[in-house]
């Protein structure tokens, strides 16, 4: 039980998210969650809008369940397998956050003195909840995938597109982390 | 009742990532950092076995539990939608921690703060489709 209750090192997440795709495989669907955004537009409407959502969107429900298991799977494995929340970071990452403002970083699994309630209408909290969410609604979908759909399954099977939106994935995340976070945490 | 499969796929999907840390904002810093291997070994290891089971798939043309061939369908072959729309989720990757599974995960772990981003990333889809028609195409 010890070894379900810690953090799980890399060489066992890696091979079960590639259990998690190809399962998806031998249940006739292919992998990807970002499209679930658009499913849910489509379902409130948007095809009223924009032909982007007009699509036979009762063929994608399988995947609302998927995601809705996310949420369950995020539940147990939070209130029953991590008795811990704390991550163990390179001390170097420590510092930096230190020094840009964030205290105990990895005490907590995220810094909720960012992520809260109180904080959303702040200007720090509309940049990274609601500036930052849009930025992934609308960079996965005009991308086409996001990091389960390109980057798990499209670098497995070996797609072109999906190696450019990685490159992508990393200049958008190296230009945030390093030349704009420092100025807004 | 055949769509509970998927419920279960995910639950499994949801207790790896978290507890991988994959959905940790701490831990994508560390990684657009370099500061540590860990997100690197967990995606790195993730697409080597996933290449080395999609060839036997496609060797061994096997079929899925309904008897149908798997097929993998290929994502069409553009260069500035992936590269500006990969840019443009990069740098909400980055803000947020979060993609979007690990978005609806962490609504599960119990940020329920969270339950914005998710919106403000329906809303981030909604207006691609608005303007998807302005925005370069190949």
């Amino acid at each position: 039980m010890e070894f379900i209750t810690q953090p799980w090192p890399w060489y066992v997440g890696g091979p079960l998210i590639t259990l998690v795709m190809i399962t998806m495989f031998f249940f006739g669907k292919t992998f990807g969650i970002s499209s679930t955004l658009k499913t849910i537009c489509s379902i409130g409407g948007a095809g009223k809008v924009s032909d982007f959502f007009k699509f036979d969107w009762q063929s994608a429900v399988w995947n609302l369940f998927f995601v809705a298991g996310c949420i369950i799977g995020g539940f147990i494995a939070a209130n029953y397998l991590s008795p811990d929340y704390a991550v163990t970071l390179n001390p170097k990452t420590v510092e930096s956050l230190q020094s840009l403002g964030i205290q105990n970083p990895g005490a907590e699994y995220l810094p909720t003195s960012i992520f809260n309630w109180d904080n959303l209408l702040t200007s720090q909290g509309i940049i990274f909840m609601i500036v930052g969410g849009l930025l992934v609604g609308f960079g996965t979908r005009y991308a086409d995938g996001c990091t389960s759909g390109h980057a798990i399954t499209g670098l497995s099977n070996l797609q072109w597109p999906s190696l450019i939106a990685v490159i992508g994935f990393f200049i958008g995340g190296l230009v945030m982390t390093h030349l704009i976070l420092p100025h807004i945490l | 009742m055949n769509k509970v499969k998927f419920l279960f796929a995910g639950i499994v999907f949801g207790i790896v990532l978290t507890k991988a840390e994959v959905v940790s904002w701490y831990r994508i810093y560390e990684m657009f950092r370099f500061e540590s291997f860990h997100m690197f070994g967990v995606i790195g290891s993730a697409v080597v076995l996933g290449i080395i089971c999609i060839q036997v798939i496609k060797r061994f043309k096997l079929k899925d539990f309904n008897g149908q061939p798997i097929i993998i369908p290929p994502k069409q072959k553009k260069f500035w939608p992936p590269l500006i729309g990969g840019t443009i989720f990069g740098l909400g990757w980055a803000l947020t921690g979060a993609c979007p599974g690990p978005i609806y995960i962490i609504i599960g772990n119990g940020f329920l703060v969270f339950i914005v981003v998710f919106l403000s990333a329906l809303l981030g889809t909604f207006l691609f489709g608005l303007v998807m028609n302005k925005l370069p195409q190949k």
